[in-house]
């Protein structure tokens, strides 16, 4: 007989068939389009820069998993290859593909695996990595090429130099120069609304993040000039790598507060960061920083915004 | 405790920077290149061995209520003699060191040795100490510095290593504080870990 079946174990029995797998499964099929939208954009050399970095990013977990003497099956739950994958699209398309290896050779080994493996790292992998590139090789990660790999300015840059940029329809369609993933807002908000609908990712941080970045953008004067309520918020919230940060970085499970309200303070912090770089910093676009930034306020927004418990003795914390 | 063990836990059981984590300002902050590792590690020797005689052989004389000052007087005197010194004979590696040869004064491992150890041992021992300590920070400064210029800078002691390798791109962040955070970090890791599975 089978003892294991009469073997009762304690509450709950009823297991909803969500895990850490499908989650990733579902968010890399959300970043498919757009992924894919890069491929169709700049041509076939992408697919290599993608597939470097779910490769390497899966190779390196198993890899470290190994020394680490746990179980190398954990390479292969999806979320090595979600954060392989978000760095590649952090990339500009002009990069070479060792620069895509070395960034998730680092997301996984600086990122994540050294504290601890999944869930236990502070900052999102992949942003951490794209950091560390960006510091190390800031002419790579600014390589901005249009199609047929030719040079071209991001609508970021363009705006700051105070040039022409791209329409708002090709800005939404993704038809202008940027990171491999961050082009086409139209299909990140279908991958980004199918995993609201879905429920893997909480709407209350995309958009608080998005919406403080529009209000702030359309209120605050940019760097020179001084009339307020005349900022351009429609063409900040659809350029540079809002989208992708707010809908699949800024919403990592680890590295986001667990707190209803704590989320709202994560969204509008970092749309903050955000505005205040793009309007008066020393670089064009500060998604990547404000998540990060962010990150490491987490522990501390989840402390402060815990709820009372009930019956406990007003104003005790 | 014998002479020899005194010596040798500086450099290996008791290494200041990898087991101890005192020292940590140098470390970091003037480890970019590999001659700069090795001139700040020889002039906190030089320091800690002198600064070790003197305070083992003022031992008694010094109140202990005001032992810490004492001390301070010790060591500034032997940094001063250091600074000036290095700014007569090598004087492109004191321009480059700067504020942190005079900062030697408060450098953390110098006064705990004369705290924990010189103060309460004989000349002969407390020179061992000076000795192995200021060894294992040399040591631990070239191993971080030499990693930070290999790959931020792409040479070693000013050396191109990289001679058959021309489209070697230096990775900058190595160069820049956040890379002796993480060299460190993972050393210190890597150490614990070969530590632990030798014990």
């Amino acid at each position: 007989m089978d003892i294991k079946k009469l073997t009762v174990s304690s509450s709950p029995h009823f297991h909803s068939k969500n895990s850490v797998r499908r989650a990733m499964l579902w968010v890399l099929a959300a970043l498919t389009p757009a992924a894919l939208f890069a491929v169709y954009y700049y041509g076939a050399y992408v697919l290599v820069l993608l597939l470097a970095g779910i490769v390497t990013a899966v190779a390196c977990e198993a890899l470290i998993l190994m020394l680490r003497k746990k179980p190398v099956s954990g390479a292969l739950d999806g979320s090595a290859a979600v954060t392989g994958l978000l760095l590649a699209l952090n990339v500009p398309a002009g990069a070479p593909w060792w620069l895509v290896v070395i960034g998730s050779f680092l997301a996984i080994g600086i990122g994540k695996q050294v504290f601890g493996g999944i869930g236990h790292n502070p900052f999102n992998p992949a942003l951490a990595a794209r950091a560390i590139l960006v510091v190390s090789w800031p002419a790579r990660m600014t390589d901005w090429v249009g199609p047929g790999l030719v040079s071209a300015a991001t609508p970021l840059a363009q705006y700051r130099a105070g040039n022409v940029v791209p329409s708002y329809l090709d800005l939404f369609f993704g038809f202008r120069p940027g990171s491999l993933g961050e082009m086409s807002v139209f299909l990140l908000l279908v991958g980004g609304l199918t995993l609201i609908f879905l429920k893997i990712i909480d709407w209350k941080i995309p958009v608080s993040f998005v919406g403080t970045v529009a209000l702030l953008t359309w209120v605050l004067p940019r760097e020179g000039q001084t009339a307020f309520f005349a900022g351009d918020p429609l063409f900040h919230v659809l350029s540079g790598g809002l989208i992708l940060g707010a809908f699949f970085m800024a919403t990592d499970w680890t590295t986001s507060p667990i707190t209803k309200r704590g989320r709202i303070v994560m969204g509008v912090g970092a749309g903050i960061i955000t505005a205040i770089i793009r309007l008066y910093g020393g670089l064009p676009e500060g998604v990547t920083f404000a998540i990060l930034i962010m990150n490491a306020c987490t522990p501390l927004i989840d402390r402060f915004t815990l709820g009372k418990s009930f019956g406990s003795a007003r104003g005790a914390s | 405790m014998n002479g020899s063990k005194v010596f040798w836990r500086g450099i290996f059981g008791e290494n200041p920077i990898f087991r101890l984590l005192l020292g940590m300002c140098p470390a970091l902050a003037v480890s970019i290149a590999a001659n700069q590792g090795l001139g700040m590690g020889l002039a906190a020797t030089a320091v800690l061995v002198a600064s070790n005689i003197l305070i083992s052989l003022l031992r008694s004389v010094i109140p202990d209520k005001i032992r810490i000052p004492c001390f301070i007087v010790v060591i500034a005197t032997f940094v001063t003699m250091v600074d000036l010194i290095m700014a007569a004979f090598v004087p492109a590696l004191h321009e480059v060191l700067g504020i942190f040869i005079p900062l030697i004064v408060v450098n953390c491992i110098i006064l705990q040795r004369a705290e924990a150890f010189a103060s309460k041992n004989g000349v002969w021992r407390s020179t061992l100490d000076g000795l192995g300590m200021g060894a294992g920070f040399t040591l631990a400064l070239v191993l971080v510095s030499s990693i930070r210029e290999i790959f931020g800078s792409g040479t070693l002691f000013g050396l191109d290593i990289f001679w058959f390798w021309q489209s070697f791109e230096p990775m900058r962040i190595m160069v820049s504080p956040p890379g002796a955070f993480i060299v460190l970090g993972l050393l210190i890791g890597l150490i614990n870990f070969l530590s632990v599975r030798k014990a």
